[in-house]
C-alpha cells in the first residue's frame, strides 16, 4: 500500500531524494514500547501531517528525525545523512532541520530580534548585520517585523508561535518539523499561525506536521499518517483518510475528533 | 449574543467619569491607618514601639556623639577611663585605625595595603557598571590582582619586601573574599553543570567534591590546609599559609555556590535545552547564550547571598592565625591602655563589613530588576 502512496506522492519530484527516510525505527521510554517499526519516506517538498491519538508515538517520531529523542533500532536518514551518535553528522543534520514546538520555547531573555539571529550568527557564522537583515525579512513574512524589540513575555501565543517560525526559518532550513503548533494557543490565534504554515508549505518547504486540525491537512497535505500506539495505522492523501478510513482505530479516532468539533 | 449585550449597554447607561479614591485611603495618611493605626491594639503597639525606637536613637547618640572623647594625647586613655562608660571612646579607633587597616604590614609602608584596598574598590565600581562588561574586563582584573601582587609584597621596583606574615587587616578580608569568589565562582559554574553531565564520571567527581566539602566545617578545610596540608608536601616545600587559607576558601565557596547555581539550572525548562538543541547550538553554545544567562539571573538573590556570607567568613582564617580585618580589631585593644574599649572598636569594624555587604545586597536588587525587565509585561 505504501508503496504505490509515495509513488504517487513523489511523482511531480521523482528526480529529488528523499528528505527523511525512516526505516522500521523503533523506540522505548524504559520498557515502554512507544514506536514499533515505524517506516515513512518523505519526499523534497513534500508536507506530511501525522495525526492520531495522544500517547500515539507521533511526536516522539518527528522528535527522532532531529535526534531529540535517540531511536534505538532502525534507521532514520536526513537528507541522505544517517542519524547516529556522530555528533558531526548531527550538527549537519540540525542546522538543515528546523523545528517548531507546541511551547513555542522562544528564549525569554533575548529579544524577538536576538532570538532570530542567534543561530545563524553562531551556527552558521553569519555577520551580525546579515543576520539582521534576514530576521527582518522572516519576520516581515510572519507580519510581526514591528515587534521585533519587544522580550517574548510582551507577545500573544499567536504572535511568539510565528516569531519561532521565523526564528526557524532563519537558519534556511531544507525540512521544517511542526509537533502541535497550534495546541497551545486560543482559538483566536490558531488561524494567524496556520495561515502562516500554510504560506510556508505554498513556497515548497518539506514540512511534517503534528496536527490535529484537519482543515490545514485537508489544504496542504500531500499525506496524512495516522499513528496509534506507536505504529503507523494508516496513510494516504488527505481525502484517502478522511473519507475512507480503512481501520476501526482510525474510524474511532475521526469520530472522536469530529465531535471535539 | 455578547457583542448585544455590550450595545446596550453603551447605548443606555452613560460612562461613569473616573473618580479619584477617597482622601482617607491614599498618600500618607491612608498608608499610616492602613499600617500603622487601623486598631487600638496596633496603635498602641505603634506608640509603644515608636517610644523605645526614639529613646534608643536619643540613648546611642549623647553616648556616641555628645558625651565621646575623640582623640587622646599619648596613649593616655584616662581621659575616656573617666567617663565610666557614659560617653564612648572613639580615641581608640582614631589611634588604632592604621592598625585595625593595615596590621602588622610596616608602618611607613602604609600607603601600599591603602593603595590596595583603594584598587580593590575601584574593581569593584568598575565592575558593577554595565557598560563595563566587556572581554577587557577580565584582563583588567588580571592586571590590577597581579599589581596588587606587587604592591603588597615588594621586593621589585623599588618596593621593599614584605613578608606575608606582616600583611593584615582590611586588605586581607578583601584579599581573601575577592580571590576566593573570583576563583570559586567559575569553578562553581563548571562543577554545576558537571553535575549534570551525562558522563558518569564527570558527574561522580563533581557530586563527591560538593558532598565533601559541604559536609565539613570550613574551619575544619582551613585547619587542614594551615596544619595537615604541609605534612603532605615534601621536604623543603613551602607553599604560603594565606595562599593555602585562600585555597581552602575557594574550595568551599565554590561547593556551596555550585549547589546555588545548579538550583537555577534546575529552574529552566526542557524546552529551552531542546530550542537551543534543534537550532544546532553546540553544547557551550548552548550553555553560554541560553542555558547559563537565565539560569544566573534566576539565582541572584541566593548567589548574593552567599557571596555576603563568604566575605565574612573570610574573618574564620583568625583560627590559623592570619590577621584579617576583625582579628586585627581584637589585637588592637589587646594592650593594656586600650582594654575594655571593644565596643568602639567593633562597632567600627561591624560598620565597615556593614559597607561592603551592603553595597552588595543593594547593587543585587538593582541588577536582578534590570536583568529581569523581560519578565514584565
Amino acid at each position: 500500500m505504501s508503496e504505490t502512496l509515495e509513488h504517487i506522492a513523489s511523482a511531480a519530484r521523482a528526480d529529488a531524494p528523499p528528505a527523511i527516510v525512516l526505516d522500521k525505527v523503533n523506540k522505548w521510554f524504559g520498557t515502554m514500547h512507544v514506536l514499533r517499526d515505524v517506516s515513512l519516506t518523505v519526499a523534497t517538498g513534500e508536507r506530511v501531517v501525522i495525526c492520531g491519538p495522544s500517547g500515539s508515538g507521533k511526536s516522539t517520531t518527528i522528535r527522532c528525525i532531529n535526534r531529540l529523542e535517540a531511536h534505538q533500532e532502525g534507521r532514520i536518514l536526513v537528507n541522505g545523512i544517517e542519524l547516529t551518535d556522530d555528533v558531526k553528522a548531527l550538527d549537519d543534520i540540525r542546522r538543515e532541520v528546523g523545528m517548531v514546538f507546541q511551547s513555542f520555547n522562544l528564549f525569554p531573555h533575548l529579544t524577538i530580534l536576538e532570538n532570530c539571529t542567534l543561530a545563524p550568527i553562531w551556527v552558521r557564522r553569519m555577520p551580525k548585520k546579515e543576520a539582521e537583515a534576514l530576521a527582518m525579512e522572516y519576520l516581515n513574512r510572519v507580519r510581526i517585523p514591528e515587534q521585533a524589540n519587544k522580550y517574548p513575555g510582551q507577545l500573544s501565543g499567536g504572535q511568539q508561535q510565528r516569531v519561532a517560525i521565523a526564528r526557524a526559518l532563519c537558519m534556511k532550513p531544507r525540512i521544517m518539523l511542526f509537533d502541535e503548533p497550534t495546541s497551545a494557543l486560543d482559538p483566536e490565534m490558531i488561524k494567524e499561525v496556520l495561515d502562516t504554515m500554510v504560506g510556508l508549505a505554498e513556497t515548497g518547504m518539506t514540512m511534517i506536521c503534528v496536527t490535529h486540525e484537519m482543515g490545514f491537512a485537508r489544504k496542504v497535505a500531500d499525506r496524512v499518517v495516522f499513528m496509534d500506539r506507536g505504529e503507523v495505522v494508516e496513510m494516504g492523501t488527505p481525502a484517502q483518510v478522511f473519507e475512507n478510513p480503512q481501520t476501526e482505530r482510525l474510524k474511532t479516532f475521526l469520530s472522536q475528533i469530529l465531535r471535539g468539533h | 449574543m455578547s457583542d448585544l449585550t455590550l450595545e446596550t449597554s453603551v447605548a443606555k447607561v452613560p460612562e461613569a467619569a473616573p473618580r479619584s479614591p477617597p482622601a482617607s485611603q491614599i498618600g500618607l495618611v491612608g498608608w499610616l491607618r492602613a499600617n500603622l493605626f487601623s486598631s487600638w491594639l496596633n496603635s498602641a503597639v505603634t506608640l509603644l514601639v515608636a517610644y523605645l525606637v526614639i529613646r534608643w536613637i536619643i540613648g546611642f547618640v549623647e553616648w556616641g556623639i555628645v558625651n565621646a572623647v575623640w582623640s587622646v594625647p599619648d596613649n593616655q586613655t584616662q581621659a575616656c577611663r573617666d567617663l565610666k562608660g557614659i560617653g564612648a571612646c572613639w580615641a581608640v579607633v582614631t589611634e588604632k585605625h592604621r592598625f585595625i587597616l593595615f596590621g602588622t604590614y610596616p608602618y611607613e609602608e602604609h600607603w601600599r595595603p591603602a593603595l590596595c584596598i583603594l584598587l580593590f574598590i575601584g574593581l569593584y565600581v568598575v565592575s558593577a557598571m554595565r557598560r563595563f562588561w566587556r572581554k577587557e574586563l577580565a584582563l583588567v582584573w588580571v592586571v590590577v590582582l597581579a599589581a596588587i601582587g606587587v604592591l603588597m609584597w615588594g621586593g621589585v621596583l623599588g618596593l621593599s619586601y614584605v613578608p606575608q606574615e606582616r600583611w593584615g587587616g582590611l586588605v586581607i578580608t578583601l584579599i581573601l573574599a575577592t580571590f576566593g569568589l573570583a576563583f570559586a565562582f567559575p569553578l562553581a559554574i563548571l562543577v554545576a553543570l558537571g553535575r549534570r553531565s551525562k558522563l558518569p564520571a564527570i558527574k561522580a567527581i563533581c557530586v563527591l567534591y560538593v558532598e565533601l566539602i559541604r559536609g565539613v566545617p570550613l574551619i575544619s578545610l582551613l585547619f587542614m590546609a594551615s596544619v595537615m596540608f604541609p605534612l603532605f608536601l615534601p621536604e623543603g616545600m613551602n607553599i604560603d599559609k594565606l595562599l593555602r587559607a585562600q585555597i581552602a576558601i575557594i574550595l568551599f565557596a565554590g561547593a556551596y555556590l555550585a549547589e546555588v547555581v545548579r538550583g537555577g539550572l534546575q529552574a529552566l525548562s526542557k524546552g529551552q535545552y531542546e530550542a537551543a538543541d534543534a537550532l544546532g547550538l553546540s553544547y557551550w553554545q548552548k550553555t553560554g547564550l541560553i542555558i547559563l544567562p537565565q539560569a544566573l539571573r534566576l539565582v541572584i538573590p541566593p548567589l548574593v547571598n552567599t557571596f555576603i556570607g563568604f566575605f565574612k567568613d573570610t574573618s574564620l582564617v583568625l583560627i590559623i592565625g592570619i590577621f584579617d580585618l576583625l582579628t586585627a580589631g581584637k589585637t588592637a585593644i589587646i594592650e593594656p591602655a586600650w582594654q575594655g574599649f571593644g565596643v568602639e572598636v567593633y562597632l567600627t569594624v561591624g560598620a565597615i563589613y556593614f559597607v561592603f555587604c551592603f553595597a552588595m545586597s543593594k547593587y543585587s536588587q538593582r541588577l536582578e530588576a534590570e536583568f529581569n525587565r523581560h519578565r514584565r509585561r
